[in-house]
C-alpha cells in the first residue's frame, strides 16, 4: 500500500481552480517527483496536502484518512513539508532552528542530539554556522537549514517545494545530490520542481502537472526520454 | 527643587516605573506572540489588586464569579466547535482545560471565604484566580478571528477593554482599594530615604524579567513560542500550534500582570477601572520598544515612570499630560528609524 495517496483532490481560490482532480501515490521509500511550469498549481498541491489551504478530495496517509486533520496533527504524524519560502525563523540561531525542528519528537534529548548530529554531518557548513542567525545565511545554506530542519522531525513522507528555487546551479547540484542521499535514510519523497531534468534524475517516479492537472505520468527513465517532454520542459540539452 | 527632592523623586519614579516595565513585557509578549494588542492588560492588574484586597478582607472576591462566567462560556465555545468538527473524542479534555483547571482556584477562593489565608497563600491564590481570565477571553473573543488584521484585533481590544470595565464595576463594586504593605520597613541609601515596597517592586521586575529571559532562551516552549511570533507558518510546519502558543503567551503575560497588580496594590488606590491608565503608560514604554524589543521596553518604561514622577512634583495635574506627550516624538521617531523587520527571509 502506498504511503500517500492523493485522491481526486481539486483546490480552488474562490471561482479559480488551481488543481483539478489530482490523484497520485508515492510509495514507501520511493522519490517522486511533480514537475510542471509556473502556475500549473504544484505549490497549491503541496499546500494542501499539509492542510493549510482547504481542498477537495481525500488525502490517505499511511493508511489513515487525514482529509479532515489539521496541519500540526498531520506533522505529528510523519509529514514534512520544506517550502517554497523555506519559512526559517530568521531572528534566530541555526542551532534553535534545528531543534525546532525537532519540537514533535518524544524520544528524548539524546535521540535529538544524535540527529542533530547526523544532519550536521549530512551539511558541515551548519555546523560551522550553528551559532549564527538563520538570517544572516545565503540562498544555499537557507535551503540547506530547510532541508536539516524538516530531517530534524524524522518524517515518514518529506514534502520538497522548488528546492532549488533562487539557487545558482552549483549549489542546485549540489542540493540535489543530498536529496538522492537521503533515499538510504528510507525517508519517501514528493519532490515538486520547475527544474524538470534535476528532479528526473533524481527521481524513480514522476507526474507532469499543468494548469491544474496531472497530463503525463510514468517512470523518471521514461519520462525522460519523452520527446513531448523534451521539446517543453527538457530543453535542448537532451542528447541521444 | 534639590538633590534630595530629585533623588527621592527618582525612586519613586523608579519603583513605578518598574511596574509600567513588568506590563509592557507582558503587551510586547502577547502582541509578539498573537499580533494582539491586548488593552484589557491593564484591567488584569487592577484586578488582580482587587482580588488581593478582597482576600485580606476575608470577603470572596469578585473574580470568582467573572471567571466561572468566562470558563462556561470559553467551554460551550469549545465543546460547540469540536461538536461540530466531529471530534468528540477532545471534550473530555475541553473540559478539563477550560471549565475545571479555571475553576479550582476559584472553587479555593470561594470556600476560604471567611478566612484570613497566610500572606503567601493569599498571594498565590490572588495570581491563581487571575491567570485563567486572559486565556479565557483568548478562547471567547480572538480564537473565532485569529486570522483578522492587526487594526481589527486592535478595535475587538478596545471594545474588551470597556466591556471589561464593565463587568470591573458589577463584579467589584465602585470602592477603591488599597492593600497592606508587603514588607515594612525604610533603609537610607546615601542619605536619601528608600521603602522597602519600592524595593520589592524593582527587585520582583528584575527577577521577572531574567525569568522570562531565561524561558525564551532556554527552553524549548519559549524557543516555539520565540518562533510563532517571528513566523507563523513555520512554526506550523514545526507542529507547533499557534493557539497553543497563545494560550501560553496569555498565561505568561498575566502572571505578569498579575504581580505588577500585587505590587501596585499597597501603593495605589486601585479602582475596578484604574487598570485603563497604568496599562496605557506601559503601552508608551512598549511603544518605545517598538512592540518588539524586549530590553528597550524595559528602558522606555522606566523612562515613562521617571518621567511621570518628576512631572507630578512639578505639575501635579498635567502629569499624564506630560508623560502621554512624550508618545508624540517617540512615534515619530519610532516610524523614521525603525526598519520594519516582518521576518522577510527574501531569496
Amino acid at each position: 500500500m502506498a504511503l500517500l495517496s492523493i485522491q481526486n483532490v481539486s483546490v480552488s481560490y474562490g471561482k479559480a481552480e488551481a488543481v483539478r482532480n489530482v490523484s497520485l501515490e508515492v510509495d514507501r521509500g520511493q522519490i517522486v517527483t511533480v514537475i510542471g511550469p509556473n502556475g500549473a498549481g504544484k505549490t497549491s498541491l503541496l499546500t494542501s496536502v499539509i492542510g493549510m489551504i482547504p481542498a477537495a478530495g481525500r488525502v490517505i496517509f499511511d493508511g489513515t484518512d487525514i482529509t479532515a486533520l489539521p496541519t500540526e496533527d498531520r506533522i505529528e504524524m510523519g509529514f514534512c513539508l520544506v517550502p517554497e519560502r523555506r519559512e526559517l525563523f530568521a531572528d534566530m540561531s541555526v542551532y534553535d532552528n534545528l531543534l525546532l525542528g525537532a519540537y514533535t519528537r518524544r524520544d528524548g534529548s539524546a535521540a535529538i542530539k544524535a540527529s542533530m548530529e547526523e544532519v550536521y554531518g549530512r551539511f558541515p557548513r551548519l555546523r560551522e554556522r550553528r551559532a549564527q542567525k538563520a538570517g544572516t545565511l545565503s540562498g544555499g545554506e537557507r535551503q540547506m537549514l530547510a532541508l536539516g530542519r524538516a530531517l530534524m522531525a524524522k518524517p515518514k513522507l518529506l514534502m520538497l517545494d522548488e528546492p532549488s528555487l533562487g539557487l545558482a546551479p552549483l549549489i542546485t547540484r549540489e542540493i540535489f545530490k543530498i536529496i538522492a542521499s537521503l533515499h538510504e535514510t528510507g525517508v519517501s519523497i514528493l519532490l515538486v520542481e520547475q527544474n524538470a531534468r534535476a528532479a528526473l534524475e533524481t527521481a524513480g517516479f514522476g507526474y507532469v502537472m499543468e494548469t491544474g492537472e496531472i497530463v503525463h505520468s510514468g517512470s523518471s527513465a521514461t519520462l525522460i526520454d519523452d520527446p513531448r517532454l523534451i521539446s517543453t520542459y527538457l530543453g535542448g540539452g537532451a542528447s541521444h | 527643587m534639590n538633590a534630595q527632592i530629585a533623588a527621592i523623586l527618582a525612586i519613586d519614579g523608579i519603583a513605578s516605573g518598574a511596574i509600567y516595565v513588568l506590563i509592557a513585557i507582558g503587551f510586547v509578549l502577547i502582541f509578539a506572540v498573537t499580533r494582539i494588542i491586548f488593552v484589557p492588560f491593564g484591567d488584569i492588574t487592577a484586578f488582580t489588586a482587587l482580588t488581593l484586597a478582597s482576600l485580606e478582607n476575608k470577603q470572596m472576591p469578585g473574580t470568582v464569579g467573572m471567571v466561572a462566567v468566562l470558563a462556561v462560556m470559553a467551554t460551550l465555545m469549545e465543546v460547540f466547535s469540536l461538536w461540530r468538527k466531529g471530534a468528540l473524542g477532545k471534550i473530555p479534555a475541553a473540559l478539563f482545560f477550560y471549565l475545571a483547571l479555571p475553576l479550582i482556584p476559584a472553587a479555593i477562593a470561594w470556600a476560604t471565604a471567611g478566612t484570613l489565608l497566610p500572606t503567601p497563600l493569599r498571594l498565590l491564590l490572588t495570581v491563581a484566580v487571575i491567570l485563567p481570565i486572559a486565556p479565557l477571553l483568548n478562547r471567547i473573543v480572538y480564537q473565532p478571528i485569529a486570522d483578522a488584521t492587526v487594526l481589527l484585533l486592535l478595535i475587538v481590544s478596545v471594545a474588551l477593554h470597556f466591556a471589561m470595565s464593565g463587568l470591573g464595576l458589577l463584579f467589584f463594586g465602585p470602592e477603591g482599594v488599597r492593600t497592606q504593605s508587603l514588607v515594612d520597613f525604610t533603609t537610607f541609601i546615601a542619605g536619601t530615604p528608600v521603602s522597602g515596597q519600592a524595593m520589592l517592586i524593582l527587585g520582583s521586575a528584575i527577577f521577572f524579567s531574567f525569568l522570562l529571559y531565561l524561558f525564551f532562551n532556554f527552553t524549548l516552549y519559549g524557543k516555539a513560542l520565540h518562533a510563532t511570533a517571528i513566523n507563523r507558518t513555520g512554526a506550523r510546519l514545526m507542529g507547533i500550534r499557534p493557539q497553543q502558543a497563545c494560550t501560553i503567551a496569555f498565561l505568561l503575560g498575566s502572571v505578569l500582570a498579575a504581580v505588577s497588580g500585587i505590587l501596585i496594590a499597597p501603593v495605589n488606590t486601585i479602582f475596578y477601572d484604574s487598570g485603563f491608565l497604568i496599562g496605557l503608560k506601559s503601552f508608551v514604554g512598549a511603544i518605545i520598544g517598538g512592540m518588539v524589543s524586549f530590553p528597550v521596553t524595559a528602558i522606555g518604561s522606566m523612562f515613562v515612570g521617571i518621567l511621570e514622577g518628576f512631572a507630578a512634583f512639578l505639575s501635579s495635574p498635567f502629569k499624564d499630560v506630560i508623560v502621554f506627550s512624550i508618545l508624540i516624538p517617540v512615534l515619530l521617531w519610532r516610524s523614521y528609524t525603525l526598519v520594519h523587520a516582518e521576518e522577510e527571509d527574501e531569496e
